[in-house]
């Protein structure tokens, strides 16, 4: 346990602090935003924060899949689920994403056949064991997870199985960070680069950020310390006037990432032209969809869809959460109509949203929450 | 399901050469390899698993490291593990 001791250790993180603090040029402010949600998860979970000198800010990134699905994609799969054939399989994580018309669990509750798998493989034996139902698989995720759909399609087709197919939600980081630095309303120093998503893409993808955009970006791992070092090495690229891509993860991410993974995504999977992500709206080649040569598989031309684009509730201010323009607490309803038992937006949904992350770990006493939101 | 977990290879499939059986924190099931076709796995190596794929070959002290941060994390881990249980790739 040595080497956990080493990333946790609060002697360390002191030191950390304290060159951090060290490296921060008087009166200057230095944003930057974690893309990864597993990263916001354990920036509130240790109270990161409150180990950075107040000039430093972190923002929170579009790195959550499930928070990212529109609500019309939800309906769209809770209308295949209803159909009467099928059976619908999809992560734990969807169960409560509120879509137009009621979630995954609401669905359930009036009778479709909506099934929690751990894997896309699992769905997959469901497909083999129930030959005479229609077996879709809701896949959502960034580039982390698309490899596993992607074999799984790959081992479906090997095996000649017919009755299953994927509704495809992949999305991928690299447009949804393209357009948050497109975005006008946000100036950001760096980003913290994600570490599991990296450890598929690799660390070239980001080198735009640098090149275009003039910016750095630091991929790093999930331990508290991986993330107060990242920002250490993002100051230290600034001070020294170096827009670079730098990997503070070394010990999970290959430089070059997982070729086998991206070849899986490449044959079975296509950029589509452009992607609604909730609260981001429209991103140009910013999703997955699969092949023609795997139409076969492909849920969204097997089944006729309604396809309705379905605004987000008025009330919810994902969107500028999801871009860091907003902080969670910021949001109107945030700890009073919303909450993680009765989500209104995504980012409540899943623990690495922003939103439940922030109610989760009560960096804000529930007073102060009431201060906050009534302010 | 965003959650990376580490995995100790503990045996292969005598039918499939892409599985191999996993234990992760005590819970043994088949999980793909096919990702790592490259890294010429074997028992005692540890990975990190994603959704029933093995995403990446790490050290057994980046094992740890990440299954401490992961109980730290409470419910969403037990959860994870849960969902692992109910998992039966072939
Ligand atoms: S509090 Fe709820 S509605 Fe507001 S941004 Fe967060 S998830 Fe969205």
């Amino acid at each position: 346990m040595r080497f956990v001791d080493e990333y946790r250790d609060a002697g360390k993180a002191r030191v950390l602090a304290a060159e951090i603090a060290g490296r921060c040029e008087p009166g200057r402010r230095y944003t930057f935003m974690e893309v990864c949600g597993g990263h916001t998860h354990t920036i509130y979970k240790h109270g990161l924060e409150d180990h950075l000198p107040e000039n430093v800010v972190l923002v929170h990134g579009p790195g959550c899949p499930v928070c990212v699905i529109p609500m019309g994609r939800v309906d769209d799969a809770i209308h295949i689920a209803a159909q009467p054939d099928v059976i619908m399989t999809s992560f734990g994580d969807m169960t409560r994403v509120p879509g137009g018309q009621g979630s995954f669990l609401d669905a359930k509750a009036a009778g479709a056949d909506i099934r929690m798998v751990y894997s896309p493989l699992d769905a997959l034996r469901i497909a083999q064991a129930n030959p005479d139902r229609r077996v879709v698989f809701m896949a959502i995720g960034f580039e982390t997870t698309a490899p596993s759909t992607a074999m799984t399609i790959l081992r479906a087709a090997a095996d000649g199985i017919r009755n299953f197919s994927v509704f495809c939600n992949h999305v991928m980081i690299i447009p949804a960070i393209k357009a948050i630095l497109d975005s006008p309303d946000l100036r950001l120093d760096g980003f913290i680069g994600p570490g599991h998503v990296s450890a598929v893409i690799g660390c070239e993808p980001y080198e735009f950020i640098a090149r275009d955009y003039g910016k750095p970006l630091v991929v790093a791992g999930f331990e508290p310390l991986d993330i107060l070092q990242s920002v250490h090495m993002l100051l230290g690229l600034l001070a020294s006037g170096r827009a670079e891509v730098a990997n503070q993860y070394a010990r999970v991410v290959p430089w070059q990432g997982n070729r086998t993974a991206m070849e899986a995504i490449r044959r079975v999977m296509r950029l589509r032209p452009h992607f609604e992500w909730r609260g981001l709206g429209f991103i140009s080649q910013s999703a997955l969809m699969l092949a023609d040569e795997y139409a076969a598989f492909d849920a969204e031309r097997i089944f006729e869809l309604p396809g309705v684009r379905v605004a987000d509730p008025k009330a919810c201010q994902c969107g500028e959460v999801l871009k860091g323009v907003l902080r969670p607490w910021e949001c109107k309803v945030f700890g009073t109509a919303c909450t993680p038992e009765t989500p209104i937006g995504t980012c409540m949904v899943s623990s690495e949203g922003a939103c439940a992350a922030y109610y989760n770990f009560g960096r804000f006493s529930r007073d102060r929450v009431r201060e906050a939101t009534r302010a | 399901m965003c959650l990376g977990i580490p995995g100790e290879l503990v045996g292969t499939d005598e039918e499939h050469a892409d599985l191999a059986l996993v234990d992760v924190s005590g819970v043994r099931r088949r999980i793909n390899v096919g990702l790592l076709a490259d890294e010429d796995l074997k028992a005692g190596d540890w990975v990190l698993v994603h959704v029933g794929f093995a995403l990446s070959k790490i050290s057994e002290s980046e094992a740890q490291a990440v299954l401490d941060y992961l109980e730290g994390l409470g419910q969403a881990y037990d959860d994870e593990l849960d969902a692992l249980r109910q998992s039966d790739i072939r």
